[in-house]
């Protein structure tokens, strides 16, 4: 063998295992935790499920159906309105309607919990028309929770079904009009089973981020599974307890996974990525427009103008409150925190996705992509069961580097900064991995052949060819990782090291503490930042709608 | 003195691609200076030969050997950055982010500025286009793009350049206009190359060798005229031209055809004589016993399809002084008494 050769050869080992390494680091916090049910510790699983958790099971089902329920009618009305329909106002409602991604159920579920609360104004002027005792919903419940994240959870459904409308449906429809079927016929048989992939992957991404939340629920006193994992943990810190009951979440992780993939059926048609045709809007006239018009603003003031302009109202009366603000002082710090968590991740994510998808350009091998795909489990578990997983993979090492007479630095089994950007880096990586790849995918191999034939190792093509070349889609990678990870509240309240509060965290605590007002600043900044994503995933609507 | 290694030297290549072998068996040596055109079908594994010699994709047995070194052994091979070797690919694969001079530069980043600068501007004007180097691949046109793309892979000074269908995408006019300069800058710059192509035509105007390719094995090498005139099986035959193919039988004064006698070993009867167009003689005669069942104004010429009295059909290609109807009854003979002949069974 030549030295080149074997140079070639270690190569691209070293850049094959880059994907190996990731896969290897994303499942084993996750494995860790599947395998820690084959070791129940049964006294707890007793004392659980003699008190608390058939009721939290329960709870969790209503909960998940129901919001899936609500957000995938939702989405899947309003898209069609706006994709089928011409109404005065359509076109700022097309991205209107994304808006809500950018308020977390967390934040509306503190604004709506006090509203609607029983000293909110609400209640208040319903009590002074109505008497002391008039009935008035209960609040604090699992109607009002679902509501709440129907209203931040519907546009994911919004967005599929609304590119698939775009791309695929439209011919379809037109056929089906032109062979007699009536508009709701047509809408019916042809447009609704076409959806059925993207509003199966919709309602999966619903039911995830449904399943994760431990804070939301909470305003609203509906004790999910979740919720009892949150309580184990920093209740006793019984990490493997916690994480057995992590299992459950993940399990019904796995059921909304898999009852996609049955709902799906082998329709893959939501992945061919046509362009057809689109739709000829049908112009609503009247009673039917204005309708339309006042329908899909009260969406709009509900899921967004309404909580925004509340957050507002509240962070300019504690502002300009002559009883001063001492919390604010405390603002910039909470923002460090949140911006390194959020810059590590984000380059962490990068770092790990340029060099997994570079390496199976370098090194193309089953083994690798297999690898590649397992890298992005992450984005399929639940935020808590990465936590725990997370925490018993790095105890787990820490017993490892015992017998050598070394550790790991801090405390982590109760959570320190280390333990939390690696969960973050599991948790995230899919985006990053999925923008990073179609980035590399709009370089044809042979420019990469070109590239090597020129003279260039594997390390300066990445440098001078594949990079250039995909700026753009780093950039949206580090954007939609970097929002996900300042959003992100359930890992950050698991893992966080004492004294590590970030927005998110913050925002939670005072609210959690009904200090409405001074939570609103962190609420809007995070809110600020979560716009820039929408904005861009609204452009992109525009620019594909013009074509 | 010893006469220096041939620029390129392949043994009993063999590469799979799940349970088909695209490259079965191959051996090739390639002359100094030499340019070598690789045709076939398409999937006839020519592609897949040009990536092994570049090292895109590794052999599973045999060797490829380049100016000497062992690039290739079917255990281990050098990646395609450390091979002698330069590529030209079938859609040009400029960098998009980088100038005309930028991407000529690009394999001799290493060199001193001035040398390279030099280099970039000779390259250019060799395939007259150094009025673009400032300009980026997407502003040029498809012809301009390839020029650029062939003097990148030259200015490395590769010991072999290969070429996959490089002016598929070229219409044909431009085609042969870039196909003058690559032959220009191949000579001035002394490059064996190894070019793809599944277009006979362009084979034959541009290889001092032909190699016809099937099914992952060489069926011949030779030069244009060679492979053309004495294809060893009916497969080349009919690959590299029209071609009818008419049993030989032993008539009373030795091997003869349908059309006639030829020249040719009494033991030739088992074979088939390969019948080219422009060796078909026709003659308008309402006794005749052969009849024009088909014909195609070409332009300067005239092509008819014959049925001889056994039923057998031959193409004949004739100036356009005689003009023939469908119908009309001819009397067709042999203008050449050698035509080649081929196993009657050869595939």
């Amino acid at each position: 063998m030549t030295a080149h050769a074997r140079t070639a050869r270690l190569s691209r080992i070293g850049w094959g295992s880059f994907a190996v390494i990731a896969a290897v680091v994303t499942v084993v916090p996750v494995a860790a935790v599947v395998g820690g049910i084959l070791q129940p510790s049964t006294d707890v699983w007793r004392q659980q499920w003699d008190t608390r958790l058939p009721g939290e099971i329960w709870t969790s089902l209503l909960l998940v159906v129901g919001v899936c329920t609500v957000a995938v009618v939702l989405g899947v009305g309003l898209a069609w309105l706006v994709g089928a329909h011409d109404f005065p106002g359509r076109g700022f409602f097309t991205w209107a309607f994304v808006l809500p991604l950018a308020l977390p159920a967390y934040i509306l579920g503190f604004v709506v919990s006090s509203v609607f609360g029983v000293a909110g104004p609400i209640q208040s002027t319903w009590r002074d028309l109505f008497g002391r005792d008039a009935w008035f919903p209960e609040v604090r419940s699992l109607p009002m929770a679902i509501a709440v994240f129907s209203l931040t959870l519907y546009p994911y459904v919004y967005l599929m079904a609304r590119a698939a409308l775009r791309d695929q449906a439209g011919d379809s429809f037109s056929v089906a009009r032109s062979l007699g079927a009536s508009t709701g016929e047509a809408f019916r048989k042809v447009v609704v089973p076409m959806l059925r992939p993207a509003l199966a992957a919709g309602a999966a991404i619903v039911a995830m981020e449904t399943l994760t939340d431990f804070a939301t629920v909470q305003y609203f006193n509906v004790d999910t599974v979740t919720v009892g994992v949150f309580r184990i943990w920093r209740g006793s810190y019984d990490r493997d307890a916690a994480a057995e009951i992590a299992c459950l979440v993940l399990a019904f992780a796995v059921i909304a996974i898999m009852l996609e993939r049955v709902f799906r059926g082998r329709a893959r048609f939501a992945e061919s990525g046509g362009h057809g045709a689109g739709f000829t809007r049908r112009r609503l006239r009247g009673a039917k427009a204005v309708l339309a018009t006042i329908g899909s603003s009260i969406v709009v003031i509900l899921a967004f103008g309404a909580p925004t302009a509340q957050l507002v109202a509240w962070a300019y009366e504690e502002q300009t409150s002559p009883r001063g603000t001492p919390l604010t002082d405390q603002f910039p710090e909470y923002l460090r925190h949140s911006a390194t968590l959020t810059l590590c991740t984000v380059g962490i994510c990068l770092l790990v996705a340029v060099l997994t998808t570079n390496g199976l350009r370098f090194a193309p091998s089953k083994v690798v992509a297999v690898a590649k795909r397992l890298s992005t489990i992450g984005y399929a578990v639940p935020g808590v069961v990465v936590a725990m997983g997370v925490i018993l993979t790095l105890v787990g090492l820490d017993r490892f580097l015992g017998t050598f007479h070394r550790g790991l630095p801090g405390t982590v089994a109760t959570g320190s900064f280390l333990a939390l950007v690696y969960a973050y880096g599991v948790r995230f990586l899919a985006p990053s991995v999925t923008s990073v790849e179609s980035g590399l995918d709009q370089v044809p191999p042979d420019l990469t052949a070109s590239a090597r034939s020129l003279g260039s190792r594997p390390a300066t093509v990445l440098r001078c060819i594949h990079l250039p070349l995909s700026k753009g889609s780093m950039l949206t990678a580090a954007i939609l990782v970097g929002v996900d990870a300042l959003k992100e509240l359930p890992i950050a309240l698991l893992l966080r090291p004492i004294g590590f509060d970030t927005l998110p965290v913050w925002t939670y605590n005072l609210a959690s503490e009904s200090r409405f007002h001074q939570a609103a600043l962190p609420a809007l900044t995070i809110i600020a930042v979560a716009l820039i994503p929408v904005a861009l995933l609204s452009r992109g609507l525009d620019r594909r709608s013009s074509e | 003195m010893t006469t220096p290694p041939p620029p390129l030297q392949v043994r009993g290549a063999v590469r799979s691609f799940g349970s088909t072998r695209a490259v079965d068996g191959v051996d090739l040596e390639l002359h100094a200076g030499e340019l070598l055109v690789l045709v076939g079908p398409s999937g006839c594994g020519k592609s897949t030969l040009l990536r092994s010699i570049a090292g895109l994709v590794p052999l599973d047995e045999g060797s490829i050997t380049v100016g000497g070194e062992v690039v290739d052994d079917g255990r281990s091979n050098t990646p395609p950055e450390h091979r002698p070797v330069g590529m030209v690919f079938q859609d040009h694969s400029l960098f998009p982010h980088l100038t005309i001079g930028d991407n000529v530069a690009f394999g001799i980043r290493k060199a001193p500025a001035a040398e390279r600068k030099a280099k970039v501007a000779e390259l250019l004007a060799m395939v007259e286009i150094d009025h673009l180097a400032k300009r980026y691949p997407h502003e040029i046109s498809g012809g301009e793009r390839q020029r650029a793309s062939v003097a990148r892979a030259v200015a490395p000074h590769p010991r072999l350049l290969l070429l996959d269908e490089p002016f598929a995408a070229l219409d044909p006019n431009l085609r042969e206009q870039v196909r003058t300069q690559l032959v220009n800058l191949l000579r001035a710059t002394e490059t064996p190359a190894v070019f793809v192509s599944h277009d006979q035509a362009e084979a034959m105007a541009l290889g001092d060798r032909v190699a016809v390719m099937r099914a992952g094995r060489l069926e011949q090498l030779g030069s244009g005229p060679d492979i053309y005139d004495r294809p060893v099986n009916r497969f080349v035959a009919s690959f590299m031209g029209d071609a009818a193919f008419l049993p030989v039988t032993q008539g009373d004064a030795g091997p003869q055809t349908e059309l006639g006698p030829i020249d040719a070993e009494p033991s030739s009867a088992a074979r088939e004589a390969v019948i080219r167009p422009a060796d078909v003689g026709l003659e308008a005669d309402p006794e005749g016993q052969s009849e024009v069942i088909d014909s195609t104004y070409q332009g300067p010429t005239w092509t008819y399809d014959v049925r001889l009295p056994s039923g057998a059909v031959v193409r004949s290609t004739r100036p356009r002084s005689l003009a023939l109807q469908h119908g009309d009854r001819v009397r067709a003979c042999l203008d050449t008494t050698a035509p080649a002949l081929v196993q009657a069974d050869g595939g």
